[in-house]
């Protein structure tokens, strides 16, 4: 019990838990409750240019999910803050690209929730393309009412599920 | 000593495994024929040989069959008094008196290497003549099966149409959320036991369909990253890719014939129905239009697809032929009609019919001038109908609470059993065809 050895041996064994428990997250997943929220500052240095760095602390581009309307793809009014410093960004390091993730409420069918998904997919890549971006840095793929965020029958739930999610893909 | 241990722990480990892959199985509850239907009693078949019991009750497997299909309404095992297992055995009175239409009975014996040999006989109640005396040899391992087959026999007796109890399903399931959900294409027994794994996946699966011979599946996954149509063979497990194009890959749909596939690809920018030759991998587009075109399905005489289109602003069905040229809207109620399955004789599509936040299983009848439909499903969030290759039965998806659960219910809409996984989300069935005898 009063093994030394052993003491040594958990201690090692401490250390990696906690050294896997710090694995920084992939900077493609943003954190639920930072979607919601509305740009507070810009952090564009004097040349008015976005660099990669600003991906994580620029607080419109940590917004990186666009909702919609039931059997709609028509972009929201809300929505033109993120889409312009998004598309800005894309104009601004022609070397990022990123993938847009189409996603449907449960209702209706699985497929026809496959075309929805894309229709919204491609309604944010027009406009990040009308903000700056070009066709060759976004790829489009919809996951339709596949990859739901909740998993409850009320519009709350709906509401979330029916997005765009946007995952660069590479930063710069 | 060690060596003792590991195998202890290997044993120990098989059987956590197989316990695992019961838990994963479609609990089946109990089902009672409606009371209107043909009554029929299923007398429990004996077993004169000499090895262990069966381990299946063979003529609970047949009754549960025939409730299931609305057609039949069997005596339940409490009120069956005698136990004839031959014709010299049977007395018609008791059967009259407990008026019954029909009665099955039957006996099991050894075959060679551990087989078994089912003999049944069916008989008319009120004209006291035997309909059909038949013996089915079986493997102890696939007992269900036999008795799914006595069943069918039974059906296609007294009804005139062929049974398709002995029939399997493909249904997904998942676990888990967003990120973290793991999705398996399943098939099973058309009662919903037996069930296997075909594949599973961390990316989704979805749209799984039988080729015609009920040796294939075709269906979606999004493994490499984005959508792309597998086709694979379920005894060996091998697969190929059939399309993996930019955009979407889905909705794959055998042509009856088996030549041919019917899919979904947005490559030109948004989504269309294409056929593709299975021989040479070549596709030909059937649909040119802005709107989302998907979820075909063919007319059984393979010159048409009915498909889901939101042409007209909402999704609708609509006919083209599969050669292409311009489509005609079939669906001509309800503000939301999708995912559309044909009867065998192409004469009822069954599909998901919504109005406001209810979606129900609703059936058209071509045959009395197109108009005519039927809400077979009571549910709000009730999709993906699938028909049986007899036309006698459908299955479909539900919601209940946070999860999905398959339902099956008789085209008159008059018996429905729910088949419940007992873990996760349960959705997308699909009947396989026939399968040959």
């Amino acid at each position: 019990m009063n093994n030394p050895m052993r003491v040594i041996l958990m201690g090692l064994l401490a250390v990696s838990m906690v050294a896997c428990k710090t694995t920084p997250k992939s900077e493609t997943t943003p954190p639920a409750d930072e979607m919601t929220k509305q740009p507070e500052t810009t952090s564009q240095v004097e040349d008015g240019k976005f660099s990669a760095g600003d991906l994580d602390s620029d607080a419109c581009l940590r917004q990186r999910v666009v909702y919609f309307d039931f059997d709609q793809a028509d972009i929201k009014s809300e929505a033109s803050a993120i889409l312009a410093c998004h598309g800005k960004y894309l104009s601004d390091l022609p070397g990022a690209k990123m993938t847009l993730e189409g996603h449907a409420d449960e209702r209706g069918s699985r497929e026809y929730n496959i075309g929805l998904g894309e229709r919204r997919g491609n309604a944010v890549s027009s406009a990040l393309q009308a903000n700056g971006g070009s066709a060759a840095q976004i790829t489009v793929n919809s996951y339709g009412e596949e990859r739901p965020t909740c998993s409850e029958s009320d519009e709350s739930c709906w509401g979330k599920n029916r997005r765009v999610e946007i995952v660069y893909t590479q930063a710069q | 000593m060690p060596i003792k241990i590991s195998i202890r722990l290997a044993l120990a480990l098989t059987l956590l495994s197989c316990g695992h892959l019961m838990a994963q199985g479609l609990v089946v509850p109990p089902v009672s024929g409606s009371p209107s239907a043909r009554p029929v009693t299923i007398v429990p078949f004996a077993y004169e040989g000499a090895g262990l019991p069966l381990e299946v009750d063979l003529s609970a497997v047949v009754s549960g069959d025939l409730n299931r299909s609305g057609q039949f309404n069997a005596l339940g095992r409490d009120n069956i008094v005698e136990y004839p297992t031959r014709a010299s055995e049977l007395k018609f009175d008791t059967w009259r008196m407990l008026k019954q239409d029909y009665i099955v009975i039957g006996r099991v014996l050894d075959a060679a290497d551990g087989a078994v040999r089912i003999e049944f006989e069916l008989h008319d109640v009120a004209t006291r003549q035997r309909m059909l005396g038949l013996a089915l040899g079986a493997r102890r391992s696939d007992l269900r099966g036999a008795a799914h087959q006595v069943a069918d026999y039974v059906y296609e007796k007294v009804t005139g149409v062929r049974g398709a109890f002995w029939t399997r399903m493909a249904y997904v399931t998942s676990t888990g959320l967003g990120k973290n959900t793991q999705y398996a294409l399943m098939v099973a027994d058309s009662d919903g036991d037996n069930p296997q794994v075909v594949v599973r996946s961390g990316e989704p699966l979805l749209s799984a369909a039988w080729s015609p011979d009920s040796k294939k599946l075709a269906y979606v996954s999004f493994e490499r990253g984005s959508s792309s149509i597998y086709l694979q063979e379920l005894t060996t497990g091998s697969r190929q890719i059939l399309a993996s194009y930019r955009g979407i890959n889905g909705a794959p749909s055998f042509s009856p014939d088996g030549t041919k596939l019917a899919l979904t690809l947005s490559q030109g920018g948004n989504p269309d129905i294409y056929v593709m030759d299975l021989a040479t991998r070549r596709t030909t587009q059937v649909t040119r239009h802005y709107a989302i075109d998907t979820e075909a399905v063919w007319t059984p005489d393979g010159q048409n697809l009915i498909f889901t289109s939101d042409r007209g602003g909402k999704p609708q069905l609509y006919q083209a032929s599969a050669a292409g040229g311009d489509a005609i809207r079939v669906s001509q109620k309800g503000e939301y009609n999708a995912r559309a399955t044909i009867s065998g004789d192409g004469k009822k599509i069954a599909m998901a019919q919504g109005a406001g936040n209810v979606y129900r299983i609703a059936v058209l009848d071509r045959s009395r001038g197109g108009a005519e439909y039927t809400t077979l499903s009571p549910g709000s969030l009730d999709e993906s109908p699938s028909f049986a290759p007899n036309g006698s039965m459908i299955l479909y998806a539900a919601r209940e609470g946070k999860r999905g659960v398959l339902y099956a219910v008789s085209a008159d809409g008059r018996v429905r059993q729910r088949l419940v996984l007992a873990d996760g989300d349960v959705r997308e069935p699909a009947w396989s065809p026939f399968r040959q005898r």
